[in-house]
């Protein structure tokens, strides 16, 4: 504004005049090159369109919300989802579905395929666990067994209650998810969370190197470039789960231990046999149970007990410390 | 330009002497130079400390996923706590209409503010993203008992600031003639602050109008502040911190925490700045009874929180507790409970142990104590979660503090020293014109209006009962 205003004034108050209108002229000059550019783009797409209208094949596609759809096939675009895009579905979660999980105790002989699998989907060293499988112990007299232990994805979620800043929420789905990019590493959530489903990056992720070199965008639902200074935690595979694939941990388990599914649907699939059965009927005929209920958490984590096992019961001092009874 | 009205303090014979004496140690001399030398000394190493965990990530720290809180917070909750005794003494003595605590009063507002200044930053020292402070501002959710906190944290700090500010500004106005030992800048900034104060008893109405209402609102701020504090903990579903008493147990320890804090200024003050007439023996035996009175409360919350869940011996509670009365944090624990609270009590009720010296040795004792007590609230619960900790290398187990996180604790403690030096060379410790004031109530008693005995209880007592 006040620019144009001098330009019309004419003065002869100091060079910066000169300077200042040439600035303009390129200024212009630029702009109405990029203009005919533009321009000339345009017609050229046009004139391409016009070409191979009718030339092309129509390929049927699925839209957004299931639609199924005829375009051309050198209309199609491949959709690179920016940060924002990545952050707005990772926040919303899918609709219509509340994904669950079980764990069938039976089954477990302490692999630890879940947790290698989960570990390098989400670039964490051996100690950082989202999932891991525990030595359990009920009572005095009473044989141990493995417990897979992944994030509870509560819906009562202690953890999102306490968080200071919004970075760890409930989605639709069920499924409680940490942004890295918005922690600020209060650990609150570590304290909240009574089963201890929850890490922290102490120091530099062990890929960071890599991110540094590549700067991939941040994913929510794979909380992956992780970061130092901030939490990390189980995520049900959300990034999987969206393209109707079974989390990490579920397919990598040789031995039939987990099943996992929507809630609304009543079914769950198991990830070794790919068979889907009846959520409801599963945990009625095995007894199903979720841990610690009395703390109201309401985890979307069910096990079965472990009877008829499998595999033999695991040495008690497998873990390189004293097995603790549960609680 | 402005009329000095004839009022009774400035009309006070006895107010030169006053102001002579508690002017006397104002003033930046060779001691606080050095002082404050070592002290930076100090804080530059601990910053250097900082400076190695904000590259390498709080992995220099002993914290780990299981004790993923530590000592930062045990150092957070002790600093709150300490900051509250300005609060128990303005506020609450203060409106109960005790008169002792004039000398000292502001003394325990220095403390106020600096503690409650720093505990912000102690705070900040434990966040994994320092940088994402503003985070807390710009996405801040109400029900994150951490947003209650910055709030009433920060609300306490500005109450505080001017409850040690307001009632100042006669005492400004009255030494900003009378610096001549002083640098001419700081006269500057006595002129400054003393805000026009021309001692006009309109003046004074306001002024304690003013402190009235701020005494009323810094009991509910100060109350809530330790509240939410120990909220941060209790809001977890986790064995030791799963309490309901939780609110009163920490605010009671406060005052404990604060009122040992108090005593070992006042004893400083009092003998390095020549004080001996203003805060005198009687003064430390008042609050020797207080520390007596909060030690007490603060005894019979520990007797609740420990013999409740000792009775029953939930499974969780009883692996806490095994560890704390039996455990590797056995040793701790009682050095904290017998020699921090429960001797400490015993000694008090002696009025020997009521005298200046043997007393700033027992506060100093229950001052430690309190620190420690606060390690014992926040780390052994972290060691016992619900779920067995396995597969995991052995010093993930335990949490032992690592020198770095050392530094960074002590860290606070250097600032806190700094600002508490700073005000109290800066300006007068003791307020000069309540000083004045005091004396000549007891003109009728005493030829000389502030020594020991004109601050003993029969005194107190029946200016009370006057009232």
């Amino acid at each position: 504004m006040s620019e144009e205003s001098n330009n019309k004034v004419p003065d002869n108050r100091n060079q910066n005049e000169g300077r200042k209108s040439r600035r303009d002229f390129l200024k212009n000059v630029g702009l109405f090159g990029a203009a005919t550019a533009a321009g000339a783009g345009a017609i050229y797409s046009g004139y391409k369109y016009e070409q191979n209208k009718g030339s092309s094949e129509m390929v049927r596609v699925l839209t957004e919300d299931n639609r199924l759809v005829m375009i051309p096939r050198d209309q199609i675009q491949t959709v690179t989802l920016d940060q924002d895009a990545l952050q707005k579905r990772g926040r919303e979660g899918l609709e219509g579905h509340r994904w669950v999980m079980v764990i069938d105790l039976a089954k477990c002989r302490n692999a630890r395929k879940c947790v290698d699998a989960c570990q390098s989907a989400h670039h964490l060293r051996p100690h950082e666990y989202h999932i891991t499988t525990l030595v359990m112990k009920d009572a005095p007299n009473t044989a141990p067994y493995f417990m897979p232990k992944p994030c509870q994805h509560c819906d009562n979620p202690p953890c999102v209650s306490v968080c200071p800043v919004n970075a760890t929420f409930k989605r639709q789905d069920g499924i409680v998810l940490i942004d890295n990019e918005r922690c600020i590493g209060c650990r609150f959530c570590i304290s909240a969370c009574p089963y201890s489903a929850r890490m922290f990056h102490w120091q530099e992720p062990v890929m960071a190197d890599t991110y540094e070199e590549e700067q991939p965008d941040y994913d929510v639902e794979l909380n992956v470039p992780q970061r130092k200074g901030t939490i990390s935690k189980c995520l049900f595979s959300a990034d999987l789960v969206r393209v109707g694939q079974l989390p990490y941990c579920v397919t990598a388990c040789p031995n039939g231990v987990f099943y996992f599914g929507d809630e609304n649907q009543d079914a769950v699939t198991n990830g070794t046999t790919k068979e889907t059965v009846r959520l409801s009927q599963l945990l009625k005929q095995n007894a199903g149970y979720r841990l610690m209920p009395e703390l109201g958490t309401k985890p979307r984590v069910y096990y079965l007990p472990p009877k008829n096992r499998l595999f033999d019961a695991p040495d008690e001092d497998m873990t390189g410390t004293q097995i603790q009874e549960t609680v | 330009m402005y009329k000095y009205t004839d009022t009774s303090i400035t009309d006070n014979p006895k107010l030169d002497k006053i102001a002579k004496d508690l002017l006397q140690p104002v003033g930046l001399n060779i001691r606080f130079h050095i002082w404050m030398g070592l002290l930076t000394l100090g804080l530059m190493a601990c910053l250097y400390a900082y400076w190695i965990q904000l590259n390498e990530g709080l992995i220099v720290t002993g914290l780990r996923d299981h004790v993923s809180w530590g000592m930062y917070l045990a150092n957070f909750v002790f600093f709150v706590a300490a900051s509250l005794i300005g609060m128990l003494i303005s506020g609450i003595l203060g409106l109960l209409g005790q008169e002792w605590i004039k000398p000292i009063a502001r003394i325990a507002e220095i403390i106020a503010v600096a503690f409650a200044a720093v505990a912000g930053m102690v705070i900040v020292s434990d966040m994994g993203r320092p940088d994402r402070l503003p985070y807390v501002f710009m996405y801040g959710r109400i029900q994150s008992p951490i947003l209650w906190d910055v709030t009433v944290v920060t609300t306490y700090m500005v109450i505080s600031l001017l409850l040690w500010f307001i009632p100042m500004i006669p005492d400004m106005a009255i030494a900003k003639s009378r610096m001549d030992h002083c640098p001419k800048w700081l006269s500057f900034v006595y002129n400054i602050l003393s805000l026009k104060w021309t001692h006009h008893p309109e003046q004074y109405k306001i002024l304690f109008k003013a402190t009235r209402i701020l005494f009323i609102l810094v009991v509910p701020t100060a109350f809530a502040i330790h509240t939410v504090t120990s909220w941060l903990f209790a809001v977890n579903p986790r064995a030791g911190w799963d309490s309901t008493i939780f609110g009163p147990y920490f605010l009671t320890g406060a005052f404990v925490a604060g009122s040992a804090g108090l005593i070992m200024a006042m004893y400083f003050f009092r003998n390095n700045y020549r004080l001996k007439a203003y805060i005198t023996t009687e003064h430390f035996n008042k609050m020797g009874k207080l520390l007596f009175l909060t030690g007490l409360i603060y005894l019979y919350f520990n007797i609740n929180e420990y013999i409740v869940p000792g009775y029953k011996l939930k499974t969780a509670d009883a692996i806490h507790l095994k560890e704390l009365l039996t455990g590797h944090f056995a040793p701790l624990f009682w050095s904290v409970q017998i020699g921090g609270l429960i001797i400490p009590l015993i000694l008090l009720l002696f009025k020997r142990f009521r005298q200046p010296g043997i007393l700033t040795i027992i506060a100093v004792f229950v001052f430690i104590a309190s620190w420690f007590k606060r390690y014992l609230i926040v780390v052994p619960t972290m060691e016992h979660p619900y779920l067995p900790k396995q597969f995991l290398p052995q010093e993930w187990m335990l949490y032992q503090p690592t020198l770095i996180e050392t530094a960074i604790t002590i860290a606070p403690f250097i600032l806190v020293l700094m600002i508490i030096t700073v005000l109290s060379k800066l300006f007068p410790v003791v307020p000069i014109w309540e000083m004045a004031e005091l004396g000549e109530q007891h003109e009728a008693h005493e030829t000389h209006p502030i020594d020991e005995s004109s601050l003993s209880d029969e005194t107190d007592i029946k200016s009370h009962s006057d009232e």
